[in-house]
């Protein structure tokens, strides 16, 4: 059975009928529990709304979604079941200053497990935990204004962790960043993914990041456009250009060399492949 | 420039006005400003200026940073003491120059009002603003007024809201600072002009900074749901605050202050007002 799965997920912000303007349309979509999915596509295509609609912010106007064979979407569904969901599906946000809550790092940290309940001794012991996984522990008793943007999303990640959930959502959390701060919170999702088995959807539109998922979804215009691992993604950079999307630098340097006649493979993601197909051809 | 505010006036130390509990502390304050009110005669005056001095030894607070705390209230207290030398009536009369009368009474009750200000401000600075940290003193805020829920009064919200506020207070101050050194860039003087010219060069400002204010919200309070808040009830919390020994000691101190000023005033009624 699948993580999550979603069936004709249809839905618009405007629900009167003379501006509806669905951004999500049909959708069909299973993720498996575990993986690493990088979901893509240029602004407004709908990404961040299908991220919206798993932890119940949006709810779609037709269609059911499942979470753990679990229908979100029946009318009976109560308050709790909702904390349910959003305590089982973190979601990391793009800006950095505008998710943290408290004066200092641990108990911005302590905020959600805090507000689900959980026992005093339990919530500094899921504190300490989630430091450590970001790699934060010596900021612990630091407001949150001294840290650098890539420290700041990585202590929102943590403040996740701390809500121990099966899958995490990051909502574009590296666009605001400079490099460096995005390789950190890189590495960081990339661990949880690997170490603690946590369900990522990555949303981004940095197509080096989506090299790094075991599956990549590309959406246009609220429909799923391509869905395949990244090699497999990548390699149709004809359709990926046409939808106004990059690919990674070695892909298109790879497909401008075979548009030339060259026998070379498009699917090459990292540099290093890169430069070894390179080499032979140059010997 | 903006960088420089500093956020409250706490400073961090471990005395043990520090190592108390908000929640005595507060309760400490109101102890303290009720023993100031109560107190009406020279000697009542005299103790309380022993008594501040010792809190103010104990909490290993500067007397420079005390006296810089003061300064800004130097006119008020200034006012207060000439007012009250000027129109005080009295029995003995000290100056008599046309219209100006100045009486003992007056010029004494001026120096127990300086005395009065002086060490209300200096004494709740040490006990409460200097030595506890904003966070612990909306967390103190919050337990403290825990009862007043049964009557449906939003404790908690008004706690979570000045938790944002502190939070956000750099964030916003940055976000000012980038605003106006974009405006500068364009040619923007916010340094000369006249008073309403320079008001006016403020609302470029004040719009951006608005707006923004408002997204900020509007995100804080999506990421908040995403992390289950929902509203204070069912709320555990990561740090229990718990009263020791100390804190009921020193409370039954002050308690001891306020009867000792009242019997002060009673038995030493030197020039009793």
């Amino acid at each position: 059975m699948a993580f999550i799965k979603m069936e004709n997920v249809s839905f618009s912000y405007d629900n009167d009928t003379l501006h509806d303007i669905p951004v999500i349309k049909n959708i069909n979509l299973e993720i498996e529990k575990g993986s690493f999915v990088a979901i893509l596509g240029h602004n407004g295509s709908g990404k961040s709304t299908l991220a919206k609609l798993l932890n119940f912010i949006l709810t779609p106007n037709s269609g059911k979604i499942y979470i753990n064979g679990r229908d979100i979407t029946s009318p009976d569904i109560t308050e709790n079941d909702v904390f349910e969901i959003r305590r089982d599906i973190g979601m990391v946000f793009q800006n950095p200053d505008n998710q943290l809550v408290a004066t200092i790092i641990e108990e911005d940290i302590a905020f959600g497990p805090e507000n689900m309940g959980v026992e005093s001794s339990e919530i500094r012991r899921r504190v300490d935990d989630a430091l450590a996984v970001v790699g934060m522990s010596k900021y612990a008793r630091h407001s949150p204004h001294q840290l650098s943007g890539g420290q700041k999303q990585r202590i929102a990640i943590a403040g996740i962790i701390a809500m121990l959930p099966e899958c995490i959502i990051f909502d574009e959390s590296t666009s605001m960043l400079d490099p460096s701060g995005r390789h950190e919170v890189m590495n960081t999702i990339e661990m949880l993914n690997r170490e603690r088995n946590i369900t990522v959807l990555h949303i981004t539109h940095i197509m080096n990041e989506a090299v790094r998922a075991d599956r990549v979804i590309v959406i246009n215009d609220g429909e799923i456009f391509l869905d395949g691992t990244p090699s497999e993604v990548f390699s149709n950079v004809a359709e990926l250009q046409s939808v106004g999307l990059d690919v990674p630098q070695v892909t298109e340097l790879m497909f401008e060399i075979s548009k030339d006649g060259i026998d070379v493979p498009i699917n090459i993601l990292d540099e290093k492949s890169c430069a070894d197909i390179l080499e032979k051809l140059l010997r | 420039m903006l960088k420089d505010i500093t956020l409250g006036q706490f400073f961090p130390g471990d005395s043990i006005l520090h190592k108390l509990d908000p929640r005595t502390k507060i309760i400490l304050t109101l102890l303290y400003i009720t023993s100031i009110f109560l107190a009406t005669s020279v000697s009542g005056y005299i103790y309380i200026m022993l008594y501040t001095g010792l809190l103010v030894f104990i909490s290993r607070i500067p007397i420079k940073i005390i006296v810089k705390g003061l300064r800004p209230l130097i006119v008020i207290i200034a006012f207060t003491a000439i007012i009250n030398i000027l129109w005080t009536k009295g029995e003995v009369l000290m100056v008599d120059f046309y219209f100006i009368n100045i009486y003992l009474e007056g010029i004494m009750y001026a120096l127990l009002m300086i005395i009065r200000i002086t060490s209300l401000l200096a004494g709740t600075s040490v006990i409460l603003t200097y030595t506890t940290s904003p966070i612990a003193l909306t967390d103190g805020l919050e337990r403290l007024l825990a009862p007043l829920k049964s009557i449906h009064l939003p404790v908690h919200e008004f706690a979570m809201m000045m938790t944002i506020a502190l939070r956000f207070i750099p964030t916003l101050i940055e976000e000012t600072d980038k605003i106006m050194n974009a405006q500068k860039a364009r040619g923007a003087d916010f340094s000369t002009g006249s008073l309403t010219k320079r008001a006016k060069a403020l609302i470029p400002i004040l719009i951006p900074l608005f707006i923004s204010a408002f997204r900020r919200a509007d995100e804080l309070s999506t990421a908040m749901e995403c992390r289950c808040y929902r509203g204070g009830d069912n709320r555990t919390r990561m740090t229990v605050l718990r009263m020791r020994p100390a804190d009921f000691i020193t409370i039954a101190l002050l308690a001891m202050s306020c009867i000792i000023t009242i019997l002060l005033n009673i038995n030493f009624p030197i020039y009793k007002i």
